[in-house]
């Protein structure tokens, strides 16, 4: 029996029930979040029931809402079916004070370079990595460039006329 | 149908006729010619520069014209491009350069044996360009020396050679004495070199 959004939806509510909620299903992808305590035993079950069999990770990333007052940063986990080929995408949600996060380099081998990417970018510290330092960005930098508190120009740059970009 | 045979029909009026280039100004008679030390090390520096290209990106394909035999830069003595920065005269930073790469330009500037010239070439290595950005740097002249810029988004091969005549002006212009003088060590000093 081909695997469903439906499916995917059972299974995981059989598992843990009402501690997987924002159910949507935008563009047709499956997109549900959990508490972040349990990010790691969500993907295992994903990666190790017979019928979920997510066992390729696409991409882990986050997302910095300002506006969101203790859910600041969100880390989304893609996963894919490849033997079904679907896909589904996955939320956890956290504080800015404290941005920690289960590490899912033990499950997934691709996860080590991805949260190396996101710590970088956004400061999120996960718990386990063997080796979470800066990988695209000069070693030196003392700030997360992608939160949205910091400006994205460069600011040691003396020679913007902010009239010419109509600012003031 | 075959396509017609075009020839170039229009005549193109010679603005000036082609001569050989002057040479310094010296003292000639039967059999000896006279001149300025400076001026025939200049002479032989400017027309035999070595350029490296230091390509990152959209203006290193640029390049590639410049060097290739329609633009034709060995017809300015260079056709011998190295990569080895110390058989290099003149570093030709062609890109964005990231803030992570600017140490390595800083070293294959620092690799390279007096006397070393610099060209800048496209927005990007002159001043940032478009990418007024957190991870790229805001011109080379942050990290080493410039001696000639070149505009341009990437700028046109004629606008390369152009450049590079300018640097070949400087080269051959330049004093014996510059690169011991107290306003280049200034200048190197300023840079946090030596």
């Amino acid at each position: 029996m081909a695997l469903s959004n439906e499916i995917i939806r059972q299974h995981l509510t059989e598992k843990f029930g009402e501690e997987i909620y924002n159910w949507e299903e935008p563009y047709g992808m499956l997109t549900f979040t959990a508490h972040k305590d349990l990010n790691l035993k969500v993907l295992q079950f994903l990666f190790d029931d017979t019928y979920l069999q997510f066992r390729f990770l696409t991409d882990l990333c986050a997302v910095h809402y300002p506006e969101k007052k203790g859910e600041e940063i969100a880390v989304v986990y893609h996963l894919h079916n490849l033997v079904d080929n679907i896909r589904i995408r996955f939320k956890v949600f956290t504080g800015i004070e404290k941005p920690d996060f289960f590490s899912a380099t033990a499950l997934y081998a691709a996860a080590n370079w991805m949260e190396r990417e996101t710590y970088d970018f956004y400061g999120v510290n996960f718990i386990g990595h063997p080796n979470l330092v800066r990988i695209l960005n000069a070693d030196e930098m003392d700030y997360f460039p992608m939160r949205r508190e910091y400006p994205l120009e460069e600011q040691t740059r003396v020679d913007k006329d902010d009239e010419m970009f109509g600012r003031d | 149908m075959a396509r017609p045979v075009q020839y170039n029909l229009t005549n193109k009026k010679v603005e000036a006729p082609i001569a050989l280039d002057k040479g310094p100004e010296g003292f000639s008679g039967e059999g000896f010619f006279a001149t300025k030390l400076n001026d025939v090390v200049g002479l032989a520096r400017k027309n035999s520069i070595w350029p490296l290209p230091f390509a990152t990106s959209c203006c290193g394909i640029e390049f590639m014209a410049l060097m290739a035999s329609h633009y034709d830069l060995a017809r300015f003595g260079s056709e011998r491009v190295s990569f080895s920065p110390r058989q290099c005269d003149l570093l030709m930073v062609m890109g964005t350069i990231a803030k992570k790469m600017a140490p390595i330009v800083k070293q294959v500037y620092l690799q390279m044996a007096e006397p070393r010239w610099v060209l800048a070439m496209g927005a990007c290595a002159s001043s940032g360009g478009i990418f007024d950005s957190y991870a790229v740097l805001q011109g080379i002249d942050q990290i080493i020396p410039v001696d000639v810029y070149v505009p341009g988004c990437p700028p046109r091969p004629e606008a390369v050679l152009d450049g590079f005549m300018k640097v070949q002006d400087l080269v051959g212009k330049e004093s014996l004495r510059r690169r011991n003088s107290e306003r280049y060590k200034e200048l190197m000093n300023s840079y946090g070199i030596q």
